[in-house]
């Protein structure tokens, strides 16, 4: 089973991603570019990295989410094959119509690069089966428009199906205005679909999967991912 | 076919807290004018096509809107079709 990253013009967060699966996980890995119109049938999951696809024109994942590789990746989830989207490629799966609502500039509008704290809502997922409900992970963020917002019904239905998998929460693990960076409804930073095989988060596992970067709290998505498969 | 020329005013949706708009807003207030409010920042967008008719130009823009030049999940969007 291998991993596919795919590259965008402006992904700038895809070796990282790179780093931690095959260095950090000890997977197999390889980059898929954005012109490419298949996915090679090892392929177990695919990783859209974060970064600054297109430079954001117009909205952020709008342009990206018509590169032709997209259209394999809706073929793939579609499938039941697993995507995940970090950051960036968070943005691409909404504007892609994979995952609900939309992210929008941060509340406090300025770009955020900082560590923050996520609690674990689900863990019966492909992507946090390593972890238990109320695990506290301590990853980094780097966003200016991470702000999830969608309609009062979808939030509902997120809720409701248990497909809010991290909330962004203090270090003890509350929740506040004070420890929601961005603004986010309900405190959401990362969510899954309704098959359970397409998951977004804002925060960057990728960047904290390391010990020699002083934290490998990430690591434990992709082991979930690789233990799945 | 003929030319038309094409105008978009994107906005954040109402419900929507339109950060960028409330800070200018703050801002303003704060100088010489506390008499204004409800600041909404969008979009503007022009561009030219080909059509049979402004109709048919409309469509062409509006299908553009869904697909791409707007989100309709925090936007919502006005076209104007004028001649050329």
């Amino acid at each position: 089973m291998k991993f596919g990253i795919v590259v965008f013009p402006g992904s700038n967060c895809d070796h990282d991603a790179y780093h931690a699966v095959s260095k950090n996980l000890g997977g197999n890995a390889e980059f898929l570019w954005h012109k490419d119109t298949t996915i090679p049938d090892d392929f177990g999951c695919i990783i859209l990295p974060g970064g600054f696809s297109y430079g954001d024109y117009l909205r952020c994942g709008a342009i990206a989410r018509f590169s032709p590789i997209m259209n394999e990746v809706i073929r793939f989830a579609g499938k039941g094959g697993r995507v995940l989207g970090i950051c960036n490629g968070f943005q691409i799966l909404t504007e892609a119509g994979l995952l609900e609502g939309s992210l929008y500039r941060n509340k406090g509008l300025n770009f955020i690069c900082s560590d923050v704290f996520l609690k674990t809502m689900n863990n019966s997922t492909t992507f946090t089966s390593e972890l238990n409900v109320g695990d506290i992970l301590r990853i980094p963020i780097a966003h200016g428009e991470g702000n999830f917002v969608a309609e009062d019904d979808t939030i509902r239905q997120l809720e409701d199906e248990n497909r809010i998998i991290f909330k962004y929460c203090s270090p003890t693990g509350a929740f506040s205005e004070e420890a929601n960076p961005n603004g986010s409804m309900n405190d959401i930073a990362g969510i899954i679909n309704k098959s359970g095989n397409v998951m977004g988060m804002m925060p960057h596992p990728e960047r904290y999967s390391d010990n020699i970067l002083g934290c490998n709290d990430g690591l434990s998505v992709f082991k979930s991912i690789l233990n799945n498969i | 076919m003929l030319q038309f020329q094409a105008s978009v005013n994107i906005t954040l949706r109402k419900g929507i807290l339109d950060v960028q708009g409330k800070t200018v807003e703050h801002a303003l207030n704060a100088i010489d004018f506390p008499m204004i409010s409800n600041i909404r920042i969008g979009k503007h967008i022009e561009l030219s096509l080909e059509a049979e008719t402004s109709e048919q130009a409309y469509q062409i823009v509006d299908d553009a809107c869904r697909k791409l030049i707007a989100n309709p999940i925090i936007e919502d969007y006005v076209i104007n079709i004028t001649g050329k």
